[in-house]
Parts: structure tokens; sequence; C-alpha cells
């Protein structure tokens, strides 16, 4: 239960920053996601972004943050294994199935669906 | 992640997540459900365009932002990390 | 004839022989529905996209107004169109079915009254016996153009307009029945470094102050002299800063007489409408639809209709310009 308490909360406050940063900061919905992704590399940079999945799961996994944190570990992890080329070869590592989805779940909604308008 | 992705592509596709979106803000576009969202409505938007220079070529036109930016940023914080174990172990 | 600055007077009267509004569903559900003389129920029209629904609702209401008329495609000299799509492509494409010599214009949202004035003066220097004057607008072609695709889910402000997916187009000659242009204030560009395009009303509403304040100075007259003073599609937040902009520069329009054709078309309870409705269509169909036949019915006898366009787009916001505005300004009256 405390679980479901902390990702809501966690993920809920993700959110509002996006927000703020929508209305007060007046930046376009893609500024706004470009500063979460790279904010979330950068707390995985300093080894906070880690911590805070462990404390609230998907409160921190599911917001576009953790695309950021997913790519410097995909880079990390095939750094440690194969060396400093390894930040290229294994950036999209963990994230392939994200953006793979993304992409082939976004075609065919094309081949099937008209927009609404 | 797959799962929420398929859920937000149909939600697009149905026509609702726009109006979910109106009332809810940032968030639904700041989880994944949102990348996906920006990926969905732009396929199907250009589809009028044909599959190859509407789907396929529009098909990133917001979430395109992201990518690069995540990518680049990543890119930099490895390069950083690797550099200072590097230095740090040897 | 010129009159002061940038005022013509048309002294020869060009008549509006008909005209016609053709509209989508939410222009529909709107308070204005029976002044429309075609409803779609969807946004598609048949059509394969967006663009050519767009480009098939201003045929539909150029053949309506034509026939209306009571005249063919050939007595046309002149078809004066413009639109929001790139490269004006409703109006080229719909001029192309009609084949009648044609004269694109690209005024934004004020492109209904830019094409009667021009028209007008067409008729009024007898360069021409008839001629159509129309544009159109396309919710979801101007939203995938301009915004965000339209499944996109974006979070639209307050301040925010929904375009009308509406043509409005008018025919005008040199002698008949029917209401009459009498003069056309042309609008100069007026940019007050609004860069919000989710707020194009407080953008435009110095234009529209600027071309309001040019006429009456040009002709020396004053609004009591009008019985309806509508702009184009300023919107809830627009109108508001226009309506005070006025009464600084010392031209106060009482309200019963100052509206606005965005506030018009839609009811206010009506979803996703927030500031009102705005689009070439707008001013269009609520000035060939409603305000003519208010005036056909008695109940107006001199209107003046200012239109009001955001000279921005995509790439120029991109380039963080700001968002220039204009607003042409034309009077009809109908006594009878």
């Amino acid at each position: 239960m405390e679980a479901y308490f902390w990702a809501f909360v966690v993920g809920g406050l993700i959110c509002v920053i996006g927000q703020l940063l929508l209305d007060v900061g007046k930046f376009t919905p893609a500024h706004t996601m470009s500063i979460l992704v790279v904010s979330g590399a950068i707390l995985d940079g300093l080894g906070l972004y880690e911590p805070l999945i462990d404390f609230a799961g998907a409160g921190a996994t599911v917001p576009i943050t953790s695309f950021g944190n997913a790519l410097v570990h995909g880079a990390m992890a095939e750094a440690e294994q194969v060396g400093i080329i390894g930040i290229l070869t294994g950036i999209f590592e963990v994230t392939s199935a994200g953006i793979s989805a993304a992409i082939i779940f976004g075609f065919l909604a094309s081949l099937l669906f008209k927009p609404k308008g | 992640m797959a799962v929420l992705i398929l859920l937000s592509v149909i939600l697009t596709a149905s026509g609702v997540y726009d109006h979910i979106a109106q009332w809810a803000g940032a968030g639904t576009a700041v989880p994944v459900t949102g990348f996906a969202n920006s990926i969905a409505s732009a396929a199907i938007e250009h589809r009028s365009e044909g599959f190859v220079l509407g789907v396929g070529a529009s098909m990133f036109q917001l979430a395109g932002s992201v990518i690069v930016f995540g990518v680049f940023a990543a890119f930099v914080v490895a390069l950083i990390k690797t550099a200072l174990t590097l230095l740090g172990g040897s | 004839m010129l009159h002061g600055h940038q005022t013509w007077v048309f002294s020869n009267r060009p008549t509006i022989l008909s005209a016609a509004a053709v509209g989508g569903p939410f222009e529909a559900k709107g308070p204005l529905a029976e002044d429309f003389d075609i409803l779609h129920g969807d946004l598609w029209l048949g059509q394969d996209s967006y663009e050519k629904a767009e480009k098939k609702m201003l045929e539909e209401a150029c053949e309506t107004a034509i026939k209306k008329a009571g005249l063919q495609k050939q007595d046309i000299q002149f078809f004066l169109s413009g639109d929001l799509m790139n490269q004006i492509i409703s109006s080229s494409f719909a001029a192309r079915t009609l084949a009648i010599p044609y004269l694109g214009l690209y005024g934004a949202c004020s492109s209904s009254m830019e094409s009667l004035a021009l028209g007008s003066l067409i008729i009024d220097s007898q360069s021409g016996n008839y001629v159509l004057c129309g544009t159109s607008s396309h919710n979801a072609a101007a939203e995938k153009q301009y915004r965000y695709p339209t499944e996109y889910g974006s979070q639209k402000p307050p301040t925010a307009q929904w375009t009308v997916t509406g043509a409005g187009v008018a025919v005008l000659g040199s002698q008949g029945e029917g209401p009459q242009v009498t003069a056309a204030t042309i609008g100069r560009v007026v940019d007050m470094g609004v860069t919000d395009p989710f707020n194009m009303g407080s953008a435009m509403a110095p234009a529209a102050v600027d071309t309001i304040t040019a006429h009456f100075r040009d002709l020396r007259v004053s609004p009591g002299d009008y019985d309806l003073i509508a702009t184009g599609d300023l919107g809830r937040v627009g109108h508001k800063i226009a309506g005070d902009l006025l009464k600084k520069h010392g031209l106060e329009i009482p309200d019963n007489i100052f509206t606005d054709c965005g506030l018009l078309i839609y009811c206010e309870d009506q979803p996703v409408v927030l500031a009102g409705g705005s689009g070439c269509g707008c001013s269009a169909t609520v000035a060939y639809g409603h305000i003519l036949n208010r005036m056909k019915k008695g109940e107006l006898k001199k209107v003046l209709i200012v239109a009001t366009g955001a000279l921005l787009s995509p790439l120029s916001y991109q380039q963080r310009e700001s968002i220039p505005g204009i607003a042409h300004a034309v009077s009809i009256e109908y006594d009878h």
C-alpha cells in the first residue's frame, strides 16, 4: 500500500513541476519535456535518480524524467563493459522497448485510425 | 512501460486523449504516456500526406526534442562519469 | 474615392446581391446555426484530408452564393479569396474549380473584409460587374498547421480561441436590391510585442483599435452613427482590451453596439471554445450569415465590420518574432 502512496505522490510532484514549467515558465510542451528528460539524466549522473526509483517505484519510472535516467544507464552499463565507446553503443539499450513500442504502435495507429479533430 | 504506451496510443487514436489532457495538463504530458501521445497523434494526423513523407517524416515532430536532448544530455553525463572513474581509478 | 488617409468611400454603393455561409459541427451547435446555408456533421466533408475539406467548403459557399444571386459562374468577373492554409491553397484550388479570374489574398483572419473592401473597390470603379468575395477556415487544418496535431494532448490556456470551420462568401454587383457597401478602411500592421500564439486576441486588439480610430477620423463620423460595430475574432480577452484601448483614445463605443463575431458564433458553455471563435471563417460566416440576415429583417440599418487578423506563421514564432496584427473595416448599409 505504501508503495502506491509514494508512487502517487512522487509521480504527482514531477507532474506538478511540469505544470509549473508550462504555466508559470511559459515553456512549450516540447521545451518542458526536454527540460525534464535532461534533469533525469543529470540526476542519474549525480546518483540521485536510482534511490528515487527505489523509494517511489513507478512514480519515478513512469514520468519522462526516467527516460533521461535510462539513457544514462544504458550508456554507463555498456561503457563499463567495453570502454568509452560503450557510451555510444549502449545509450538506447534500456529505452529501446519504450521507443520501439511508441514507433510501432504509433505507426499501426496511423494505419488504422483517422484523427478526430 | 509498453503497456502504458499502448494505452496512450489507443486513447490518442480514439480521440479521447486530448480531452483528458485539456483537463489534466502536465499530468498526461509528463509521464511516458505524453511521449507516446505525441508520436501517435503526429503519425495519425499526417497520414493524409502519405506514409513515407507524412507519417514517417512527421512522427517525431514533437517527441524529437525529447529524444535529441535526452540522448545528448545522457552522452555528456556518461562521458563525465566515465572520465571521472578513469581519472579516479588510475 | 479616398477619404482621409486610408478610407475608401464607395459613391456607387456596390450591392451585396447574395451571400452564403457554410459551417461545421461546432458551428451547428452554436447560437447562429439558423443563419448558415449549409452545416456539416463532421470535419471531413467526405474528403481524405482536412485541407481538401476546407477547399470543398469554400467551393460550396461560392456555388451557393452564386446560385442565390441568380447568376452563373461565367457571369462573375473576379474571385477574391484568402484563407489560413500555407500558400492559401483552399482559395487557389477553389478558384481552379470555379474557373473565375482569381486574386488570392492573405490577411489571416481579416481576409473576409480585405476581400470585401477590394471587391467593392472593383465594382465602385466600374472595373467589374460582379465580384465574388470570400474566405474560409477549418479548425483541424489550422491546428495541424499552426499548432499541434489535433489529437495531441496539449493544454490550451483560457485565452486560446477555437478556429471556426466555416466559409463565408458574398456576391457583389453594381446594381440590384440588397445591403450596400458604403466605405472601407484599410488597416495598418500593428505589433505591440505580444508573443503568445495562444493569446491572439491581445495581439490583434491594438490593430482593431488603430483601424477603428482611423475610420472615424477619416470619415468624421462617430460610433453612434452605426447600429452595430463588430470586430472579427478578438474573443473575450481581445474584445475587452480593444474596448479599454478605445476608451483611452477617447472613442467610446456603447456596449450594446460593440460586439465581436468570435463571441457571437459559439455559446459560452460550448467546451474547448475558451475565449471565443477565431479564423477567417469566423468573421465571414457571422457577417455574411447572421449580420446580413438581421439587416434584411430591418433590425440593423448601418453596420461596421472590423475583421482582425494575426499575421504570424509557425516559423516566425519559432524564430522568436512577436505577433503583428491587422484589421480591415467595412461599413454596410441597408435602408428599406
